[in-house]
C-alpha cells in the first residue's frame, strides 16, 4: 500500500480553485517530482502536505492515519523552501538543532546529530557561521540538513535549486538524490525544470491546471507521453490528427489527408483511442528525395530555415500543417524548396 | 582627488545653525542668574535648575509623563504588535481600510482628538483624568507602532515561520522564538519613536490634565504663561541631556543606530 495517498482532495483560494479531485499516490522510500509550468497547482500539492493549506475537501492518508487535520507542527515532514527560509539570527548549529530542540531531545544528543548530518551535506567546520555568511549552495545545504535531522517521515522540495547558478544546479541535485538515497527516504519534490525532475526522480508527475496528467518513470514519459500537454511540455512540438486508425498486433495503421502511417504500439503504452500523432524535431527526417510515394512520408515545402549551430531548423509547410525539423547536414536545404518529411514509425507517438 | 563644494558646505553650516542654534541659545541662557531669560547671559548660575525641583510640580509631572509614556507603549505594544503582524502577513477583506483606520490617528488634528477624547471619555463616560490621558496617549502611540513594526516585517520572509513550524513549532512558539528576535530591531525602533510621541505630546494631553493630574509639556506650559525666569531653559537643557544619554545608551547596547537599519 501507498504511503501517502491524496484522496479527492480539492483546494480553493477565493473561489478560484487550484485543486480539484486531485489524486496522488506515493510509495516509501521513493522520490516523487511534481512537474509542470506555473499555476498548475504543483506548490499548492505540496503545501497542502505540508500542512501549510488545508483542503477543502478530500483525504489525505499517510502511513494509514488520516492526516487532513493534522496541524504542520505535527506531522515531522521536513520542508526545505525555494527561498532557503533559515533562521536569520540563529547560526548554523542552532538553525540545525531548532527541530531536535522542539522535539526535546537532550542537549548531547542533539550535538551529536546535528554534528553528523552537517557531514552529511558536506558542511562540517560550518556550525558557528551565521546564514548571511554563506553561499547560496552552503545556504540550501544547511536547510537541507535541518530537513534532515528530525529524520522525517517524508521530505518535501518546493523549488530546491531554483535560486542557485546552473553549475551548483548540476551539483546539488546529485547530492540531493545521494543523500535520498543514502538514508532512504520518501521524497516528494516540486520543480519546473524538466532536467531537474527527471535526472532525480524515481517517478515524474507532470501536472497541468490541478490535474495530474501523467505519472510514470522519467524514460517512460520521455519516450512515450499519454496526453498532448505532456508531449508538448517535454518537447514534442509536431502533432498530426489522424481520421482513423486500425490495430493489426505490434503496427498501427493511420491515416490523415489521404496518406497512411504506421506507428509501433508499445506495451503498456499504447492508448487505445489515441488519434492524435506526435513526433519530436529531431526525430523527423527531412528528405530531398520527393518522388517516391511511400507510408509514413509527407510532401512539403521549406517555409523558414534557421542556423542552430548544432543543426539546421526548418519549418516546412504541408498540406497537414507547418512542421518543425532538426536535421544535422553540412548544406542546408532553402527557402521554398520541396522536400519529403519522413515519420519514423518508431519515434511517432500516440498522445490522448 | 575628492572635490569641494565651498557653496554646499556653506549651505549646509546654515542649515545647522538653523537647526542647532536655538538649542543652543536656549542652553546657554539656562545659566542666566537673573530672573529674566536673556542672551547673552549675565553670568553663570544653577539657580533655575534648583529651581526646577523647589517649584511648579516639574516633578511630579516628569513622574507622571514617563509612566503614561511607558505604560502607553507597553498597551500600544499589545495592540500594535498584532495588528502590524496581520496587515503585514494576511491578505483579507477590508485590510485597506483597517489600515487607514489605524493611521488615522496621526491624519486627524491633535485638537480634534483630544477634544473628542475628553468629551466621550471624561464627559459622557465619567473616566478618572489619569486613564483618559493613558488611553489618548496608547491611540497617538498606536500609529507609529504599527507603522513601523510592519515595515520592519514587509522584510520578513515569513517562509521562515512555516519553516518553524514544519519543524515542530507551534504558531505562538514560532511567533515568540522566530519572527520576534528577527523584528527586534523594529520593535526597538518602534517604542522609541513612540516613546518621544507621547513624551513631547500637548494637543491630546491639553484636554486631559487637570487639577491634580497634569503632564510635563503641559506644566511647563501652564508655567511659560504665568513666569519669565529661565527654569523653561533649565528643564529645556535638562530634557536635552537626557535624551543624550539615552542615545549613547542604546547604542552602547545595539551597537549604534546603523543597527535600526541593517538587517
Amino acid at each position: 500500500m501507498a504511503l501517502l495517498t491524496l484522496d479527492h482532495v480539492s483546494v480553493a483560494y477565493d473561489k478560484q480553485t487550484i485543486l480539484k479531485d486531485f489524486q496522488l499516490e506515493l510509495e516509501k522510500g521513493k522520490l516523487l517530482s511534481l512537474l509542470g509550468p506555473s499555476g498548475c497547482g504543483k506548490t499548492t500539492t505540496l503545501r497542502l502536505i505540508a500542512g501549510f493549506l488545508e483542503a477543502s475537501q478530500g483525504k489525505f492518508m499517510f502511513g494509514g492515519k488520516d492526516y487532513t487535520k493534522v496541524p504542520a507542527n505535527k506531522r515531522n515532514f521536513g520542508f526545505v523552501f525555494q527561498s532557503y527560509a533559515l533562521f536569520p539570527h540563529l547560526s548554523v548549529y542552532d538553525n540545525v538543532a531548532f527541530g531536535l530542540r522542539m522535539r526535546k531531545v537532550k542537549d548531547k544528543d542533539i550535538s551529536s546529530r546535528v554534528m553528523r548530518i552537517l557531514e552529511v551535506v558536506n558542511l562540517n567546520g560550518f556550525e558557528k557561521r551565521f546564514p548571511q555568511e554563506l553561499s547560496g549552495g552552503q545556504r540550501q545545504r544547511v536547510a537541507i540538513a535541518r530537513a534532515l535531522v528530525i529524520e522525517p517521515d517524508l521530505l518535501l522540495f518546493d523549488e530546491p535549486l531554483s535560486n542557485l547558478d546552473a553549475n551548483l544546479r548540476l551539483n546539488m541535485r546529485v547530492e540531493i538524490r545521494r543523500i535520498q538515497q543514502e538514508l532512504g527516504i520518501t521524497t516528494l519534490y516540486v520543480s519546473h525544470d524538466q532536467e531537474e525532475c527527471f535526472s532525480i526522480s524515481d517517478q515524474v508527475a507532470i501536472m497541468n491546471k490541478g490535474v495530474v496528467e501523467q505519472l510514470d518513470r522519467p524514460e517512460t514519459i520521455f519516450k512515450y507521453p499519454a496526453t498532448e500537454f505532456v508531449a508538448r511540455f517535454i518537447g514534442f512540438h509536431n502533432f498530426i490528427e489522424f481520421a482513423d486508425r486500425n490495430d493489426a498486433g505490434e503496427v498501427i495503421t493511420l491515416h490523415a489527408g489521404g496518406r497512411m502511417f504506421t506507428a509501433i504500439a508499445h506495451p503498456g503504452t499504447a492508448l487505445p483511442g489515441a488519434r492524435k500523432g506526435a513526433i519530436r524535431p529531431d526525430d523527423l527526417i527531412v528528405s530531398g528525395d520527393t518522388s517516391a510515394d511511400v507510408v509514413n512520408a509527407l510532401p512539403g515545402i521549406i517555409k523558414v530555415s534557421t542556423y542552430l549551430g548544432r543543426s539546421y531548423q526548418y519549418v516546412v509547410e504541408t498540406e497537414l500543417g507547418d512542421f518543425t525539423a532538426n536535421q544535422e547536414m553540412e548544406a542546408p536545404y532553402l527557402s521554398g524548396q520541396r522536400v519529403s518529411l519522413i515519420f519514423p514509425q518508431d519515434k511517432l507517438v500516440l498522445v490522448e | 582627488m575628492r572635490e569641494k563644494h565651498i557653496g554646499l558646505g556653506l549651505f549646509s553650516l546654515l542649515v545647522f545653525i538653523f537647526l542647532l542654534g536655538p538649542l543652543l541659545i536656549i542652553s546657554i541662557t539656562s545659566f542666566e542668574p537673573g530672573t529674566v531669560l536673556k542672551f547673552p547671559p549675565e553670568g553663570f548660575s544653577f539657580r533655575w535648575y534648583e529651581n526646577i525641583f523647589n517649584t511648579g510640580g516639574f516633578l511630579r509631572t516628569f513622574q507622571t509623563s514617563i509612566i503614561i509614556s511607558l505604560l502607553g507603549n507597553l498597551l500600544a505594544l499589545v495592540l500594535g504588535v498584532p495588528a502590524a503582524y496581520a496587515l503585514s502577513r494576511y491578505d483579507f477583506k477590508g485590510k485597506s481600510v483597517l489600515n487607514a483606520l489605524f493611521l488615522s490617528p496621526v491624519l486627524i488634528p491633535g485638537i480634534v482628538l483630544g477634544f473628542t477624547l475628553m468629551k466621550y471619555l471624561i464627559v459622557i463616560y465619567h473616566l478618572p483624568m489619569y486613564l483618559g490621558l493613558l488611553i489618548g496617549h496608547t491611540i497617538i502611540m498606536l500609529p507609529f507602532i504599527i507603522r513601523v513594526i510592519a515595515s520592519s516585517l514587509s522584510s520578513f520572509d515569513f517562509a521562515v515561520e512555516e519553516a518553524a513550524l514544519s519543524l515542530g513549532a507551534g504558531r505562538v512558539r514560532t511567533f515568540f522564538t522566530i519572527v520576534l528576535p528577527n523584528i527586534r530591531s523594529g520593535i526597538i525602533a518602534a517604542v522609541l519613536i513612540a516613546f518621544l510621541e507621547s513624551f513631547n505630546n500637548v494637543d491630546i494631553s491639553v484636554f486631559m490634565t487637570g487639577p491634580g493630574v497634569s503632564t510635563l509639556p503641559i506644566q511647563m506650559l501652564t508655567y511659560v504663561e504665568n513666569y519669565f525666569d529661565p527654569t523653561i531653559a533649565a528643564i529645556s537643557m535638562l530634557l536635552m541631556v537626557l535624551t543624550g544619554l539615552l542615545m549613547f545608551v542604546i547604542e552602547r547596547i545595539m551597537g549604534g543606530f546603523s543597527y535600526f537599519t541593517k538587517r
